[in-house]
């Protein structure tokens, strides 16, 4: 027993080395701070953005909302058990899909558009044909062994999910069996996002990690830490080196990819409120992030600085989302109503 | 050891960690300080006087000194502690607000804090709804008369315990002195309207889905635990980085440099189709547009990446590249995003197609890797996946980046379009014509229509199959040509004297046969043979590409050696690997074949060099190509027999009988 302790004393004294030698490297390459680089950036100003329109049709809760490709559709899902996809041009609701399982999470839309894929408490992921006469599952993909809390496709063969049982998994949709399982994290898995370049993606959790992953090889490459409680939203900046993370400790967080640290901190006294979401704008600049009190909070990503918000929720905002045109951002709340603004 | 549920669980376990009441806690410790927090009065009711209560303006007053906010931020701040149940009203308790005027509020005692420690029973409630159920009967509200009839049947099993409890407590309640059984009574009423609320209110103890794994929990610190950590610790130690600052320089000139494409920053031409409801910005950004937008060409500059990633860009690269003769790395990538992203019951298949048109030696196709990657690529098509042509997939594409995207922006394609670009003007829209806008609204088409255009563009230019990029020893499959890359231009090489192309007439050939699609190159083959003694003149398009003719004539001359079209087509045509019922493996061409002679002619004229050494220059074949064309082309315009054969001039070695 006393051998043991001994060993286990040895090791994590260890480990405290190897951290301490990991934080020297970072601080070596820490040459330049983000107030630094954007002082000379003009500020964007106050953004006011209005309402142009608010989507009525869900009956409970919305819990996840995509955007598809064309920029036009989008696809909701509430708990009332539905699955809805507009065109938010005309507001015409196109498609409902009816799901098994009330208790969604999460709702996906696949770049070509033939597919949709949803998720939550029934633990699996569901993917369906919304090109059919009318939505047909195509397959049920079940092997997770904790709640579903976020999915992302690939392709129309490939998908992406993180769950509640820790794992982000990437599944062959043509056999319906997983090819790689991400393991790693210690807390239950809440979101994960796919770099512009598909060949890596991020993923948030409850212990307050955000970890970047390799597709092919199925490894951790970095990890990050600096929030103190659950990240629930996690999102590539534009150029594919930079990561956002809205937390519910109330901040959102930028971290640095190459230089692996944590380059910037979005947070305000006032704002008491946990992050559940967020999208960033085309170029970058802005954040778009939902938090419990209603609101969408806009931050300037270079200077940190809150400038706008998004009020007309009754409810917490339990989405966000900014199309791959970047033309506005839509919002999702649990007060069933999607609001799209610009 | 943390045991893990593997039943499914459609309630899972854990709260959510709520960080904000943390922070809630701070500042309310703050406010209660007797010094610096809120001023506090006692309240006068009836005959008792209760003490420590506040007014809604005091606490909004020092909530916006402490916090630096304005008053409205501070209201929100202070009605968020108030919907937490850290203050409660005094006066209309069921509405959870800051009002800014002398409303009476009052701390919440920390026992009823809303802390993660337990969770909020039924039991609890059932308790409080009889305990004022025995005080007055007929007090409960209409909600909470059906709360306590839904819980008496939920519970009936443990009723007696439950009024047992409340009785105790109503009787504890009655031996307390009156202010504070009114204070407890306010605060514990207080409590239940935050975690109970009335129908129609908005809980903020409403956290959604609980957690599965316990937040409290600690993971035990066994001996592996600490080496998984050591072991990830010491890779990410040694993973090169990147100076923050020339990151952060990254990130700032990016969002520069895209400010004027982001709608939010900037107007976009001719108008924002969710602030007019004109589409006209969509219809113009189409992904197959004829002619781009200046925007849209401004952001082909920004990087390769955005060129490639735009099909309308794609389309003008491609163009350039036919033009410099080495369309086949665009079609190579193209072909690869293609393995990759698709099905896999097709993969084995592509994979062999990309490999015999790209790869292979003697490939009509075939693109210029270092020895190193080739080696690599080749040897893992044996067991061929979705990700099997990434090093050869990059190599190209750091090819086009370095040495083809710097020449396609100077490029006269590249300037050509970007004077026909079209900068729309700005929309200037009267209300009444918005109105006219927003009652014309109309569907956009379906991505799959979008998609099934593609597809048929795609296989109208497979149809027009551009020669001059093709070896006309193989058989180009319909599906191949999308991936060498044929302008959709509609080609002013392909030479009215062969017409043969339209129809799909099968050949005699003994290759064709076998193979299920007949190759345009061969029926060229035999066209060309069947007419090869009649009009060589015929033969030379006028004004047209010199190394068609080259081709033709070669063939000829091929001919006249006494080779038979068969024999020699059956050696010649890669194809044949496959007709000759080898295995589904893909085997590159071996030493031991028959058809090497005449290979290592057409390896000449088709610039295949496999030992080049791999230091060697990136384009070597192509200014080579390009010094015989200048050649033969200053020869060719003499006459029309004096054609000469590419490899006549350069290799007179390789000249067989």
């Amino acid at each position: 027993m006393a051998a043991e302790k001994a060993e286990i004393d040895a090791l994590k004294k260890e480990c405290d080395g190897l951290r301490t030698k990991i934080e020297a490297a970072r601080k070596a390459v820490n040459d330049g701070s983000m107030s630094a680089a954007a002082g000379g950036v003009a500020s964007v100003g106050r953004v006011q953005l209005k309402n142009r329109k608010t989507l009525k049709g869900h009956l409970a809760k919305i819990y996840s909302l995509h955007w598809a490709a064309d920029s036009r559709q989008m696809v909701s899902a509430s708990q009332d058990g539905k699955l809805l996809i507009w065109d938010c041009f005309t507001g015409n609701k196109l498609v409902a899909v009816p799901l098994k399982s009330a208790w969604v999470m999460s709702v996906a839309f696949a770049p070509s558009g033939n597919l949709v894929a949803s998720g939550g408490l029934d633990n699996m992921c569901t993917v369906y044909n919304i090109k059919a006469a009318s939505p047909k599952t195509l397959r049920e993909l079940d092997a997770h062994t904790g709640y579903l809390s976020c999915c992302r496709f690939l392709s129309d063969s490939e998908i992406l999910t993180a769950s509640g049982d820790t794992t982000c998994c990437l599944w062959d949709l043509e056999t319906g069996k997983q090819k790689t399982v991400f393991t790693n994290h210690i807390g239950d898995c809440m979101s994960l996002a796919l770099s512009p370049d598909q060949n890596t993606f991020i993923s948030g959790a409850c212990d307050s990690l955000a970890k970047l992953w390799d597709l092919r090889e199925g490894t951790c490459k970095q990890t990050f830490s600096g929030h103190t409680s659950d990240i629930n939203a996690i999102a590539f900046f534009p150029n594919g080196h930079a990561i956002v993370t809205g937390s519910d400790d109330c901040s959102c967080k930028m971290y640095d990819l190459r230089s692996d640290q944590e380059v910037i901190g979005y947070q305000d006294s006032s704002l008491n409120a946990g992050v559940t979401s967020l999208a960033l704008s085309n170029s970058g600049r802005l954040i778009f992030a939902g938090y419990d009190d209603f609101n969408c909070h806009i931050w300037d990503t270079l200077k940190g600085e809150k400038v706008g918000v998004l009020s007309g929720h009754d409810n917490r905002v339990s989405c966000t989302g900014v199309p791959e045109d970047g033309m506005g951002v839509c919002t999702g709340s649990w007060d069933s109503f999607l609001k799209l603004w610009n | 050891m943390t045991i893990r549920n593997t039943l499914r669980d459609h309630g899972q376990r854990y709260r959510p960690r709520m960080a904000c009441l943390k922070k809630a806690e701070k500042v309310m410790l703050e406010m209660q300080d007797p010094k610096t927090g809120v001023k506090s009065q006692p309240q006068r009711l009836v005959i008792t006087t209760i003490p420590h209560a506040i007014t809604g303006e005091d606490i909004i007053a020092w909530l916006a000194d402490r916090l630096q906010v304005d008053t409205q931020e501070a209201r929100n701040f202070g009605s968020m502690l108030v919907a937490l149940g850290y203050i409660y009203p005094l006066q209309d308790h069921k509405r959870l607000v800051i009002k800014p005027d002398a409303s009476l509020y009052r701390f919440q005692t920390p026992y009823f804090w809303p802390t993660q420690q337990w969770p909020v029973e039924d039991t609890d409630y059932a308790i409080y709804l009889a305990k004022r159920n025995i005080r007055k009967k007929g007090i409960l509200e209409l909600h909470e008369q059906e709360q306590y009839n839904r819980l008496h049947k939920w519970m009936n099993h443990k009723w007696d315990f439950i009024v047992m409890q409340a009785k105790e407590q109503y009787r504890a309640a009655k031996e307390r002195k009156k202010p504070d059984r009114v204070v407890f009574e306010c605060q514990e009423r207080a409590y239940w309207v935050v975690h109970r609320p009335p129908p129609g209110t908005v809980s903020a103890m409403d956290y959604g889905l609980d957690r599965r794994i316990d937040p409290n929990a600690e993971e035990t610190k066994t001996p592996d635990f600490y080496e998984r950590i050591m072991i990830f610790t010491q890779q990410s130690i040694m993973r090169p980085r990147v100076k923050s600052s020339v990151s952060i320089g990254a990130m700032v000139k990016y969002c520069a440099t895209y400010s004027s494409h982001d709608p939010f920053l900037s107007k976009c031409l001719p108008s924002n189709p969710w602030l007019t409801d004109d589409v006209t910005y969509w219809t113009l950004n189409m992904p197959n547009v004829e002619i781009p937008t200046t925007m849209r060409v401004e952001r082909w500059t920004f990087s390769f990446g955005e060129l490639l990633s735009d099909p309308r860009g794609r389309n003008d690269f491609r163009l350039f590249l036919k033009k410099e003769f080495s369309g086949e790395n665009l079609a190579f990538w193209e072909s690869c995003e293609d393995l990759k992203w698709g099905t896999a019951a097709t993969m084995s298949e592509k994979a062999e197609q990309i490999y015999k048109t790209f790869l292979a030696r003697g490939a009509p196709r075939w693109i210029n890797i270092d020895g190193k990657t080739m080696e690599i690529t080749l040897k893992s098509l044996k067991h061929p996946h979705r990700y099997v042509l990434d090093a050869a997939q990059t190599h190209i594409y750091m090819l086009m980046k370095k040495d083809s995207y710097g020449r396609y922006m100077k490029s006269p394609v590249f300037k050509d379009t970007l004077k026909k670009a079209i900068c729309p003007d700005e929309h200037k829209f009267s209300d009444a014509q918005l109105e006219q806008n927003a009652k014309n609204r109309r569907p956009s088409l379906s991505p799959i229509v979008l998609r099934q255009l593609e597809l048929e563009q795609k296989a109208k230019m497979a149809a027009n199959v551009d020669i001059t990029q093709l070896c006309r020893f193989t058989t180009p499959v319909p599906h191949l040509a999308v991936y060498s890359g044929i302008s959709d231009f509609p080609s002013a090489n392909a030479s009215p004297s062969l017409p043969f192309l339209a129809h799909t007439t099968a050949c005699p050939s003994p290759i064709s046969v076998a193979l299920d699609s007949t190759s345009a190159s061969e029926r060229r083959a035999e066209a060309n043979e069947g007419e090869a003694e009649g009009n060589p003149a015929a033969r030379v398009p006028a004004g047209g590409n010199v190394s068609k003719s080259r081709m033709a004539l070669s063939l000829r001359r091929l001919l006249k050696r006494g080779c038979t079209p068969s024999t020699m087509f059956a050696s010649l045509s890669p194809k044949c690997h496959s007709a000759a019922g080898t295995s589904s493996r893909i085997q590159p061409i071996g030493p031991d074949q028959p058809s090497q002679a005449p290979p290592r002619r057409i390896a000449n004229f088709f610039q295949i060099k496999v030992d080049i050494p791999p230091e060697c220059r990136i384009y070597p074949i192509e200014s080579e190509d390009e010094d015989e064309e200048t050649r033969a082309a200053s020869r060719g315009g003499v006459g029309a027999k004096e054609i000469i054969c590419p490899w006549e001039s350069l290799t007179p070695q390789n000249e067989t009988g």
